[in-house]
């Protein structure tokens, strides 16, 4: 549905972007992760055909984004990061002047929208002034009007940025409907669990380039090459630290109340090798277990070895 | 025609624009300007004439300087309705969201001009019952009054499609509203003063204006206040033909100047809405 090749943007001599390659599959949920400034935006920018990019280029449904623009328009619906709404309309007439702006019939304009408010929990809010909705029904009206034209691939950036955790598991239900009816959906999040939840395949992108790319579970295993492991004991931190210092493939010791973290670059044999012979010297283990990591390390220890190299 | 009354942007801005209680003050307020001008214009004529009554040489001053309120009043609005059609769009963030629709960009632009000189259109047809009173104490033919109110249209326009171009181009409404209102001042003013430099070059001091000055045409033809001055009157068309040496008439000149700078500045507009996808990189 969605394939990129070459994507490229560049302001002066800064990198937006740099040679973005990647192919998203029908009815598939992309989620995007970066950090600020990352490219996300800029990504969804250019899909939208907002933005010129300076090399490269993506197809949407086998249409060139820079050479079939208005085509592209009609395949996509689009939710900023930020985005402002018409003060003196209400939330009905909201969705009525962007149907007819895609060019719906008034008659079928008059059925849509009731099914569209009902979709996004807000039927109650149907002739309320669009200015006086609160944030997460702002963010959900935006995202029925998205769908007002049904279609065939989502581009949201953010659409949970800036709610509260109610309003954010509302959105996730709707996105989790709109993935049921088959939707090509590319969201960016920073909240990186949600992202792992819903999507099929994620993007890690870090200074315009991607890093990583796969389903949630391929992406986990690039990081097996080093791992936390967290020791808890019963007295003798002081004992403990030094035995572990001596180890040549750990790094990184923290310590808390009666416990310590460190990351471990060894094999599961060596691993073995190493509770047995703490064990053997007395050290009085509680505990000894590998920290469960979940997308936010998965990116922080992708990014920071990006940067790092 | 159809689909101009069917513009999704057109009846969008005319729904929030009639919605604001700013639209109703601002038609009270310019009845009100123009009711206390003509309603003491009247008093002070008959308090200085003793007669209690208005003679039409003194109806056709009143309606001359009508046409001038009413051109003063267009020159300084137009800006303010227009300079902040789409960057105000762009500061409330809604721009983006618009451009990803399936509208053209012409669609767009043309729904965010037309609102704005409906709304400027209403202004002087609500101000005509009070125009017309001119009428009651004779000295002006419907006709002329007809002629005045289409160039003001036409200058509406053209200084409408200015300030829709530079709130296209410019990112900031303030921006565009001093360029805009930059170029209104140009084309009123300094047109005026380059008109009148012109025109003293064109003079000898012993055999007086012998030579046609394009110059001096040029400036005077493209200026607003020149345009109504022979308008209302036959003898200023008159003068502006003795110092020009130029006889092509100047209204046509106005007319073909300000429809092409309403084209150029639309077209323009429409060119820079959107980011040329296809522009090579």
């Amino acid at each position: 549905m969605i394939e990129i090749k070459g994507l490229t943007k560049k302001y002066g001599s800064f990198y937006a972007l740099q040679g973005l390659d990647l192919s998203i599959g029908e009815g598939t949920v992309f989620g995007f992760v970066g950090a600020n400034g990352a490219g996300k935006s800029t990504t969804f920018s250019i899909l939208s055909t907002l933005l010129q990019p300076t090399a490269g280029d993506a197809w949407i449904d086998g249409k060139s984004v820079t050479k079939h623009a208005e085509e592209i328009r009609k395949l996509i619906g689009y939710m900023p990061d930020f985005f402002g709404v018409y003060d003196q309309l209400k939330a009905d007439e909201y969705l009525d002047f962007f149907g007819s702006s895609y060019g719906i019939p008034a008659a079928e304009r008059k059925k849509l929208i009731p099914q569209l408010l009902e979709l996004v929990n807000l039927t109650h809010k149907r002739y309320e002034y669009v200015d006086v909705l609160s944030r997460g029904m702002k963010q959900r009206l935006c995202l029925a009007r998205t769908l007002i034209h049904d279609p065939k691939v989502l581009i949201l950036d953010e659409p949970a940025s800036g709610l509260d955790p109610r309003a954010r598991i509302e959105m996730r239900d709707i996105l989790k409907q709109l993935k049921s009816m088959g939707k090509t959906i590319l969201i960016s999040s920073h909240i990186l669990p949600e992202l792992a939840e819903m999507c099929d395949e994620i993007g890690v992108i870090d200074n315009g380039k991607l890093i990583a790319h796969g389903s949630v579970s391929t992406i986990q295993t690039q990081l097996q090459g080093e791992k936390v492991l967290t020791v808890k004991l019963q007295d003798d931190l002081e004992k403990a630290i030094s035995f572990f210092e001596e180890n040549p493939f750990i790094t990184g010791i923290e310590t808390g109340e009666h416990q310590l973290s460190f990351r471990y670059r060894g094999s599961d044999e060596e691993q073995m090798e190493l509770l047995k012979k703490a064990v053997l010297a007395n050290i009085p283990i509680l505990s000894f277990a590998e920290e469960e990591k979940d997308l936010e390390d998965v990116f922080m220890a992708i990014t920071k070895g990006v940067d790092e190299a | 025609m159809r689909s101009m009354f069917t513009n999704p942007v057109l009846i969008k801005e005319l729904k929030l624009r009639f919605r604001a209680f700013k639209s109703f003050s601002g038609i009270m307020f310019y009845l009100l300007a123009l009711s206390i001008f003509v309603f003491g214009f009247i008093f002070v004529s008959m308090e200085f004439n003793l007669s209690g009554f208005i003679n039409s040489q003194e109806s056709v001053l009143l309606f001359s300087l009508l046409t001038f309120v009413q051109l003063a009043l267009t020159l300084f609005i137009t800006p303010g309705m227009t300079a902040g059609s789409i960057s105000s769009e762009r500061e409330k963030q809604t721009l983006n969201i618009l451009l990803t629709t399936a509208q053209s960009s012409f669609q767009i632009i043309f729904g965010k001009m037309s609102s704005s000189i409906v709304f400027l259109l209403l202004l002087l047809i609500a101000g005509l019952p009070i125009y017309s009173l001119v009428f009651l104490f004779g000295g002006v033919s419907p006709t002329q009054l007809l002629v005045i109110f289409a160039f003001l249209i036409l200058t509406m326009l053209a200084i409408g499609s200015i300030g829709v171009m530079f709130s296209t181009i410019l990112r900031k409404t303030i921006l565009s509203m001093i360029v805009t209102y930059g170029s209104m001042l140009f084309l009123t003013g300094v047109t005026a003063f380059f008109f009148l430099i012109s025109m003293r070059m064109n003079v000898s001091s012993t055999t007086g204006v012998t030579s046609p000055s394009i110059f001096a045409y040029f400036w005077g033809t493209i200026n607003p206040i020149a345009l109504m001055m022979t308008l209302i009157s036959p003898e200023m068309l008159e003068e502006f033909y003795e110092v020009t040496k130029i006889h092509f008439p100047i209204w046509a000149g106005y007319l073909i100047f300000y429809s092409i700078v309403t084209v150029v500045c639309l077209f323009i507009a429409i060119k820079r809405l959107r980011v040329n996808m296809k522009k090579a990189r």
